[in-house]
């Protein structure tokens, strides 16, 4: 695999070795000393045209674990407010021969045309409301830690699923892992269509307790403005998951950052049920896991320390 | 001719021989010789029958196909103002390496084609620049801004065919209605972009399966089919004139044949991209597959399809759509909306339906031409005593979109990279030989 553009480069064998991996880089995150030498000499290059907390230093933390020289590239303090293309910016940070670029972008697609442009690995991390691989990367490594195995596990994703990328590369990773998806949301939020992905619909939490996983979506504010939803007051009655909702056996999860009484109400994401902690931790391993998959990993072009796809080889290293 | 505008040349001396002679209307459907004498169709005999006279050119074009010239009523050559993606040289040799003899160019320049010195200026440079003959609508609005007429009448006289904001849809029902009162003086088709801009919403591509995976924000079919029946409904209340430009939704196929059935003054067109594509392709998120309306469904190209058979349809047009190459090097959502269709046209529907068996050539044929009679121009014929405008086709001879480059400035073709059977070997407009195929020599010689 030379680049993650979407989870549909992955099929299941290649997402279990990525979470392996992860795991292994887990037990290195125990110690004192995080490092390992794996892409030592090698650039990565952070190119982010959106705000991101989360994403953006746990695939920093990850490349420096990784021993990479690492760039960070953000919109608002580079060229590209210039007016500088897509294009010229990736000429131009390619000049620094790069090993791996990390793109953010508001634009469905843009991590495919980057790597159209590069010879350096290109991962995306969200194009638009597309796809968020490492997202959905990092949500099944936290499912598959708390619960073993995806096979035949029923998980709502609750929400703005039309606006959310998340919510799209989740339900294609969790269908690929043996998981059974229903969305629901305001009708308004649900794309037209979206079952095509091998999903169910629901517009009503009725039958919410059926699940075993509830995955809630950020409702942001300015979907109230563009006239989505009446009001946050009435989304907050109809899908906002709380104690009168959330059912003990099941367990919930959030990509942050969490709007707190909007679509969770704070008693439940400070609760034992709630894995919101846990998929941040995931983030720095998962990430770790998917630039050594891309550059070092069995597949990738130039193995750096020519070790193949095996945990404790990356371990020892 | 009357609202058509171009360079000229000199009038050509040809004998075509032993072509197959292919036009519906003139009741021609086999091999003949085809006499043409300053610029004229001066006989047409059986294959063999015709000598050439003294500095004629003789066409040796058995195995190829002549059939009448193609007409285009919805072109983009971007000028005045965007000399950068087209203008009338570029797109007028686009139009003659498709076939076309005569096209419609659209009013949506910068400035707009909204009064009579622009269009003045504009059919002035045709008569230096365009290679085959152009005409020209103005604007509904001025400014295609939706809130007042342009000077339809002056406009007309000054030599419009007709009226469009295409690009954008008159939004407001009030002001097509007055658009339609007023074209009981001036005269001149209004042909309307439809769609529905509160429906259309931000949208980018058809809103359906692909635009849900790709989380693309969605142009629903209703955008289009409502606006189509309201303004049927506005057309046949003031017995106004309306065509349907770039007809892509089975719900507006549906509502132009209830109206026309209902014996209202409407007609529709279809481009040869919503009749060979669909929204799978725009899964690649490759931005030649962007424009509006966008690629829709399959149901939607088959009731296109239907449409063209059953005569819902009149005609093919491209919305020939030039963009620069670094325009379109984008993201998708941020790319313009077009395709260009000019060199495609003919060889993309052929290939895609004729040789299938779906549509047959003569029905290709007739599509490719219907669009000048909407327009009040004539109807380009092979029949002795019309001007030559003519097509000599290679059916067998097959290409790559794009491989050799394209006439138009602009390459942001669908189409491109694909290989299409039917090769345009040669292009006489208004009597004048406007294109030949660079390797095509062999069998124009």
């Amino acid at each position: 695999m030379k680049h993650l553009l979407s989870i549909d480069d992955l099929d299941r064998a290649g997402i279990e070795r990525i979470l392996d991996r992860a795991a292994s880089f887990a037990e290195v995150a125990g110690r004192p000393i995080k490092k390992v030498p794996t892409l030592r000499g090698r650039t990565v290059v952070n190119l982010f045209y959106e705000a991101s907390t989360r994403t953006s230093s746990s695939f920093e933390l990850a490349a420096k674990r990784l021993s990479a020289d690492l760039v960070s590239v953000r919109a608002a303090t580079s060229s590209v407010t210039k007016g500088e293309s897509l294009k010229d910016t990736i000429q131009t940070l390619t000049a620094y021969d790069p090993a791996a670029i990390v793109i953010r972008s508001p634009h469905a697609g843009a991590a495919e045309l980057v790597a159209r442009w590069t010879d350096a690995a290109v991962v995306n991390a969200g194009d638009g409301k597309h796809e968020h691989p490492t997202q959905a990367l990092l949500d099944v490594y936290t499912l598959r830690r708390r619960l073993g195995s995806l096979d035949g596990v029923r998980i709502w994703i609750v929400g703005d699923v039309l606006h959310s990328r998340v919510a799209r590369s989740d339900v294609l990773a969790f269908t690929r892992m043996g998981a059974q998806v229903t969305l629901s949301g305001p009708p308004t939020l649900i794309p037209r269509g979206i079952e095509a992905l091998g999903c169910a619909v629901e517009p009503t939490l009725d039958r919410l307790g059926e699940a075993d996983v509830v995955y809630v979506l950020r409702m942001q504010h300015e979907r109230m403005e563009q006239a989505y939803v009446p009001s946050l007051r009435e989304y907050a009655m109809r899908y906002q998951i709380n104690r009168a909702r959330l059912q003990p056996h099941q367990l919930l999860m959030h990509p942050g950052p969490v709007n707190r009484g909007v679509e969770l109400s704070g008693d439940v994401i400070d609760s034992p049920q709630a894995l919101i902690a846990e998929q941040v931790e995931a983030g720095v391993v998962v990430r770790m896991a998917v630039l050594y998959e891309l550059l070092a990993g069995a597949g990738a072009g130039a193995a750096a320390d020519g070790a193949p796809a095996a945990r404790k080889e990356a371990v020892a290293a | 001719m009357r609202g058509l505008f171009h360079a000229g040349g000199r009038p050509a001396d040809l004998l075509i021989r032993g072509a197959h002679a292919l036009d519906p209307r003139a009741g021609l459907d086999g091999p003949a010789d085809v006499l043409v004498r300053g610029g004229e169709i001066a006989e047409i005999g059986a294959p063999g029958a015709l000598a050439a006279p003294d500095g004629a050119e003789v066409v040796e074009a058995e195995g190829l196909h002549l059939l009448p010239g193609f007409v285009d009523p919805h072109v983009h050559f971007r000028t005045p103002g965007q000399e950068h993606k087209e203008d009338l040289a570029t797109g007028t040799a686009a139009a003659a390496a498709g076939g076309f003899t005569a096209v419609i160019a659209m009013p949506n320049t910068s400035p707009t084609v909204d009064d009579a010195l622009v269009l003045r200026a504009l059919t002035a440079a045709a008569e230096q620049q365009a290679r085959v003959p152009v005409g020209f609508l103005a604007a509904v609005t001025r400014g295609l801004r939706g809130e007042e007429l342009t000077e339809m009448a002056e406009l007309r006289d000054a030599g419009a065919l007709g009226f469009t904001d295409d690009g954008r849809p008159v939004a407001s029902a009030g002001m097509l209605r007055r658009a339609l009162q007023y074209q009981r003086l001036c005269g001149g088709v209004i042909a309307l972009h439809e769609e529905d801009p509160t429906l259309s919403g931000s949208g980018v591509m058809h809103e359906g399966e692909v635009a849900a995976r790709l989380g693309l924000a969605g142009i629903p079919s209703i955008s289009e089919a409502t606006f189509v029946a309201r303004d049927a409904m506005i057309a046949a209340y003031e017995g106004g004139r309306v065509h349907f430009q770039h007809l892509s939704a089975a719900e507006s196929v549906e509502a132009l044949a209830r109206w026309k059935a209902a014996g209202a003054n409407v007609s529709g067109e279809a481009s040869p991209h919503h009749l060979c594509l669909t929204d799978e392709a725009v899964r690649s998120l490759e931005t030649r597959f962007k424009m509006n309306p966008p690629l829709r469904s399959e149901a939607d190209r088959q009731a296109l399809i239907a449409g063209l058979k059953d005569g819902t349809i009149a005609c093919i047009a491209t919305d020939h759509a030039p963009h620069a190459r670094h325009e379109k090097e984008v993201p998708f959502e941020e790319a313009p909306m077009g395709t260009t269709g000019l060199e495609t046209a003919f060889a993309s529907v052929y290939t895609e339906l004729v040789r299938p068996g779906v549509l047959s050539l003569p029905l290709l044929v007739e599509k490719l031409t219907a669009g000048a009679e909407l327009f009040d121009l004539p109807t380009p014929r092979i029949a002795v005593g019309r001007p030559a405008d003519l097509a000599l086709v290679d059916l067998e001879a097959t290409w790559v979109v794009g491989e050799r480059g394209y006439a138009s400035r602009s390459e942001n073709c669908c189409f491109h990279g694909r290989t299409l059977h039917g090769v345009v070997r040669m292009t006489v407009a208004a009597g004048v030989v406007a294109h030949r195929a660079p390797v095509g020599a062999e069998a124009a010689a």
